[in-house]
């Protein structure tokens, strides 16, 4: 019918007598990976909650492929990571996963998914003896099982070292490459979220932006910082082309995008004076707490 | 129905696997062998064979023991997993909390029916081989196996209840432990006392027997007792289960299991993991 993979449209939720979601919308179509960004209690982990039907919403609708979160249909085409995520650690990888493909109906290769995530050598040991970061990958192979219409991963990078990182990237991709509408909610700004072709950002329950990277950095209008060391004297630096001394030696300056070489050609015709040059273009980061912290609308 | 089972097998492991199934039946025949040969004095006093003996301290043993190894187990079962982080995982899966709640059920039942089954047939095979049994007394084990399962069964129920009730397993743990001492210790110990103040009177003959029974580890007692002479000759329970139509300890003690399965469920629906 549409290839909205998920919908949330206008949701809003309480908890007691606060609000915790108000006006959510947000979409992720077949084969999109959308980051879901913000801090801790910003309303992330509850809006992936009631997608998975845990946990009622009092307004607006979700629609998991056009079904109700939390019915056989949405719970079958659903899979989820949890925060965390830990097992009963009497039971070894492959057992876990069993009982996992058993609940969903599928006949996996249960072997072949476990070394997907790099666990081949730990498929006969108890959870038990796993590591945080193994843990994690089972919880990654469980989200394979079958051919889900929706992932959502909620720090899904949390306990990974940089290597099981790569890992957990190539898996996104391929599940977006099979159709799957991956969410990915996160509370720290990693790689992951620039490989993401759409950047959702929340802040104590709205969704304050929903934009790809490029539009986010456009909107935002954030400045590239240049910071200048001098070779003696950092003051007549700051008197020449402005800035603030952030200490003995050095000056910082930020200035818009496009009148970064004007302030670069100034730079340079101190000559002798100048040192060394450092240039910072926005990142993640800095686009994440524009978002994220000012007070919009 | 293959997500129950798939559910109870995985916790049918989880039990064989931490020993629990081992130390359960190793529990079980330790008291129940004990029993059995500490009980064996009175025989020839009161006429009756070694096994009903023995059949009538297992027991007042069961009345303790089955509730407090059901509790053992099924306090964890929803804490244990929201605990862990795994029950909102789990339920994002296309079983029904009924299914989940279920599978683990019929997983624990089956543990405890192997310990009970194990530890009083043990006993009450030596009993028969040194003492002698009557097909009386071999009924009255029967029934006393039958019974223990069904009062674990109750005391499981009761379990999940205080599972899905409490924020964390250890708190589960502490309720289960202080719902022990109130249907198998303090109940009997206020009923006792509201008997003596009462002194004979109204609540005594008409009310007591009926509060009694509805608590389903006196209830279990009232059924073994009254359903055999011997047995309830050697414990010495007669007046109060005479009081009683048979029907009353039997009713109570089914009831139970489905009353606590039906308010176990009903708190884990309100659960938002």
């Amino acid at each position: 019918m549409t290839d909205k993979a998920l919908e949330i449209s206008q949701v809003f939720k309480k908890r007691g007598a606060t609000p915790v979601l108000q006006d959510v919308t947000l979409n992720v179509a077949t084969g999109e990976r959308v980051a879901l960004l913000g801090h801790n209690g910003a309303g992330k982990s509850t809006l992936i909650k009631s997608v998975l039907g845990l946990t009622p919403i009092h307004g607006g609708s979700i629609r998991v492929s056009d079904a109700k979160p939390g019915s056989g249909k949405a719970r079958r085409l659903t899979s989820f990571l949890p925060e965390a995520i830990s097992f009963h650690p009497a039971l070894t990888g492959r057992e876990q996963l069993t009982l996992f493909a058993q609940l969903s109906g599928e006949k996996p290769d249960i072997a072949a998914l476990l070394e997907r995530v790099g666990l081949a050598d730990a498929l006969d040991r108890r959870i038990g003896t796993y590591s945080k970061g193994m843990r994690q990958r089972l919880g990654l192979a469980q989200v394979l099982l079958g051919k889900p219409a929706v992932a959502l991963l909620d720090e899904p990078t949390s306990g990974l070292d940089p290597i099981s990182r790569q890992d957990l990237y190539e898996i996104i991709d391929e599940l977006a490459g099979q159709g799957t509408a991956v969410l990915i909610a996160s509370h720290a700004l990693t790689e992951v979220e620039a490989r993401t072709d759409r950047i959702a950002i929340m802040r104590k329950g709205r969704v304050v932006a929903d934009d790809t990277l490029a539009g986010l950095s456009r909107r935002a209008g954030l400045q590239t910082k240049i910071r200048i060391r001098a070779s003696h004297n950092a003051d007549l630096i700051a008197r020449h082309i402005g800035g603030q001394r952030i200490n003995g030696a050095s000056v910082e300056i930020a200035c818009d995008v496009g009148d970064k070489m004007a302030a670069l050609r100034q730079i340079t015709s101190l000559g002798g004076e100048v040192e060394d040059i450092e240039i910072t273009p926005p990142g993640l980061e800095d686009l994440y707490r524009h978002y994220a912290q000012e007070i919009r609308q | 129905m293959t997500r129950f089972l798939a559910i109870a097998s995985c916790e049918m492991r989880i039990l064989r696997r931490n020993r629990w199934l081992f130390m359960a039946t190793l529990i079980m025949v330790l008291f129940a062998l004990a029993l059995t040969f500490a009980g064996s004095a009175p025989t020839g006093a009161l006429g009756v064979d070694m096994l009903t003996i023995s059949v009538a301290s297992m027991t007042t043993l069961s009345v303790y023991l089955a509730p407090l190894l059901a509790l053992m187990i099924s306090f964890d079962a929803i804490a244990g997993d929201a605990d862990r982080g795994s029950l909102a995982l789990l339920l994002s899966y296309p079983a029904s909390r009924g299914e989940v709640l279920l599978g683990k059920f019929a997983a624990h039942l089956a543990a405890l029916a192997f310990a009970m089954i194990v530890g009083f047939g043990a006993a009450g095979a030596v009993a028969a081989w040194f003492g002698g049994a009557g097909t009386d007394s071999l009924i009255a084990l029967g029934r006393l196996i039958a019974t223990s399962i069904l009062l674990g069964g109750v005391f499981l129920t009761l379990g999940y209840l205080m599972s899905a009730l409490s924020k964390s397993a250890t708190s589960a743990a502490g309720m289960s432990a202080g719902l022990w001492v109130i249907f198998v210790v303090l109940f009997d110990l206020g009923l006792l006392g509201a008997v003596v103040a009462d002194d004979g009177g109204m609540f005594t003959k008409k009310i007591f027997p009926w509060v009694m029974v509805a608590n389903p580890a006196d209830a279990f007692r009232v059924w073994n007792m009254a359903a055999s002479d011997g047995v309830a000759l050697a414990s010495g329970m007669t007046s109060a289960a005479k009081a009683l139509p048979v029907w009353a300890a039997p009713l109570s003690l089914m009831i139970w299991p489905f009353l606590g399965f039906a308010a176990a469920r009903g708190v884990f629906a309100r659960i938002e993991p």
